[in-house]
């Protein structure tokens, strides 16, 4: 066990001292001013709106922002999760290490322990940040933020674990673009489904269900709209936005949350097998 | 007491090519053992393989008497690899605690002073010279107070004055009976330090023995005017080589001049001799007999 501690300190101090934590703080507060800019005019422009028109604005608009924030989470981590196995292996650095008294699985555990706290660490400043921010500027706040930003962490957490499995494989550059690509494919595909959804189409709603079950940080980003969104809109505007791609019509359920659990274990599992087998 | 590396029948195929070809070899505890070869003989997979990082196809590798696929057999071990590159993002103190905590033993702080980087030691090695990297890798090899040490080519960024630090640290490491398996493409260091050489060549033992063993015994090369029947019979057994006789070295060369002075020889050179390794080496290597 300490010898994962050491390496899930080691990588949290990686992603600390590296340049990714840099562009990281930028992006995140460019982000966020620009969203507290976006919220105060919301506001200000808008004084004629009721105050359920307004509800509505600030809870599509969080998502929106939101969506922005576990982008960057999922770009962070992913970039992370490559150059950290993949990387060091290329270029040495994990000769030495693992030349030592330990187990490949110990460092492979270790490092996906710091990748997982450093992406969830994100996710917990950023997001409160945001919370406030909304809450400062249009006085909303949503039903179940901890729940919320519980989940935006597991969807960091699930991309950043299928991150380190296309690292044990391919080179680190191309194991990152490949995990924000399928991320982003998961995201369209659920999209899609919800279109499907709206319009009653059962093959094009499958879409999004069987891409979710494949990779679930689309459904786990579904599951963290909703507990930021305020739960009156749906019953209140429920045609008028069916379908829209930040709102989600209906809470995650526990055998999909089990199920995004059992995901990550396997592929984690899956890393671990591949890990090992690799010739250094 | 258990050898400190004990391999039998290491193989290892990549694709289509043999790099390992039933390789068995021995280094018993505080000796200096020379791994020599061609390029892509197979000595790199050799070394991977014995600490756990290339998975051989068949073969058994036993580290300080536990099985190599027991974590704790490297316990023990300190290795520089041939490619030798630490996390740049950390000082060269913090290299070496790292080392330490994943050795489960204290650092040994005195290492960095052992390879001439003691005032360097809060300083990131992203900043490091590749002859730095290689010193700082030495101290990572020799930070847990390892039994066996297993150096991957440990010269090949350094000037002539690392050269020379790392035979001394050769030297005192053979002194206090660490065990060394030492890869190097420079055959003068290996006949300086080693007790030991095993040749590589296409992933096989060509040839493995005590330099002794492998270079056969001195001689003493002369070159002598008036060789009287007397001094002939001083000489003993010889054998020509142009205008040189070439005779195996006796106890004493001196005693043998003063003799042959004595005898009213004129004595022109007088040159002890050996086989070099590097011609051994390639004799060896390009099938010359034994």
């Amino acid at each position: 066990m300490s010898i994962v501690l050491t390496v899930a300190g080691l990588t949290l101090r990686e992603s600390a001292r590296r340049r990714v934590l840099r562009s990281l703080a930028v992006l995140t507060v460019l982000l966020l001013s620009l969203s507290a800019w976006g919220f105060s005019r919301i506001n200000a422009e808008y004084e004629g709106l009721t105050s359920g028109e307004s509800r509505l604005a600030a809870s599509i608009v969080l998502n929106l922002v939101m969506f922005g924030l576990s982008l960057i989470a999922a770009l962070g981590t992913a970039f992370l999760a490559g150059p950290t196995l993949a990387g060091e292996a290329e270029s040495g650095i994990a000769l030495a290490m693992l030349a030592r008294p330990v187990r490949r699985a110990q460092i492979l555990l270790g490092k996906w322990l710091g990748l997982a706290a450093f992406g969830s660490g994100f996710v917990a400043v950023a997001g409160t940040a945001q919370l406030v921010i909304v809450k400062v500027t249009t006085g909303y706040w949503p039903p179940d933020p901890l729940t919320g930003l519980v989940l935006l962490a597991g969807q960091a957490v699930a991309l950043l674990t299928l991150g380190l499995l296309l690292s044990t494989a391919i080179s680190p550059m191309a194991s990152g673009i490949v995990a924000v690509g399928l991320f982003g494919a998961t995201w369209i595909a659920g999209v899609v489904g919800g279109v499907g959804a709206a319009l009653g189409n059962d093959s094009v709603r499958q879409v999004g269900t069987v891409s979710q079950m494949l990779l679930p940080t689309d459904g786990l980003w579904r599951g963290a709209m909703r507990a930021f969104q305020d739960p009156a809109l749906l019953s209140q505007f429920g045609e008028a936005v069916k379908g829209h791609p930040f709102l989600s019509k209906a809470p995650l359920t526990g055998a999909y949350l089990v199920w995004a659990v059992v995901w990550t274990v396997l592929v984690l599992a899956l890393a671990g097998l591949a890990f090992q087998r690799r010739d250094l | 007491m258990s050898a400190a590396v004990w391999a039998s029948g290491l193989r290892k195929r990549y694709r289509k090519r043999q790099a390992v070809d039933g390789v068995s070899f021995t280094v018993d505890r505080g000796e200096v053992v020379g791994l020599l070869g061609p390029n892509g003989a197979g000595k790199t997979t050799v070394i991977k393989t014995l600490l756990g990082l290339v998975r051989p196809d068949a073969g058994e590798v036993m580290l300080l008497g536990r099985p190599g696929t027991d974590p704790r057999s490297r316990a023990r071990v300190g290795y520089l690899p041939e490619l030798f590159r630490y996390q740049p993002w950390l000082t060269a103190a913090e290299v070496l605690r790292l080392h330490a905590r994943l050795a489960g033993v204290a650092p040994d702080e005195e290492c960095l002073g052992l390879v001439g980087l003691a005032d360097r030691a809060g300083d990131r090695v992203g900043g490091f010279s590749k002859g730095m990297q290689q010193r700082l890798g030495l101290a990572v090899a020799l930070v847990a107070r390892p039994e066996l040490v297993v150096l991957d080519e440990p010269t090949s960024a350094l000037d002539p004055i690392g050269r020379a630090d790392v035979r001394d640290l050769l030297l005192s490491l053979r002194e206090r009976g660490v065990a060394v398996l030492l890869n190097s493409h420079l055959i003068g260091e290996v006949e300086r330090v080693c007790d030991r050489v095993v040749i590589l060549d296409h992933g096989q033992v060509a040839a493995s023995g005590t330099l002794t063993e492998l270079l056969g015994e001195h001689t003493v090369r002369l070159r002598l005017g008036n060789v009287t029947a007397a001094a002939a019979s001083r000489i003993g057994h010889f054998t020509r080589d142009g205008e040189m006789l070439v005779l195996p070295a006796p106890p004493s060369v001196p005693d043998l001049v003063a003799d042959l002075v004595k005898l009213g020889v004129e004595i022109h050179a007088v040159e002890p001799s050996r086989v070099s390794l590097e011609d051994r080496l390639l004799g060896i290597i390009r099938g010359e007999s034994a």
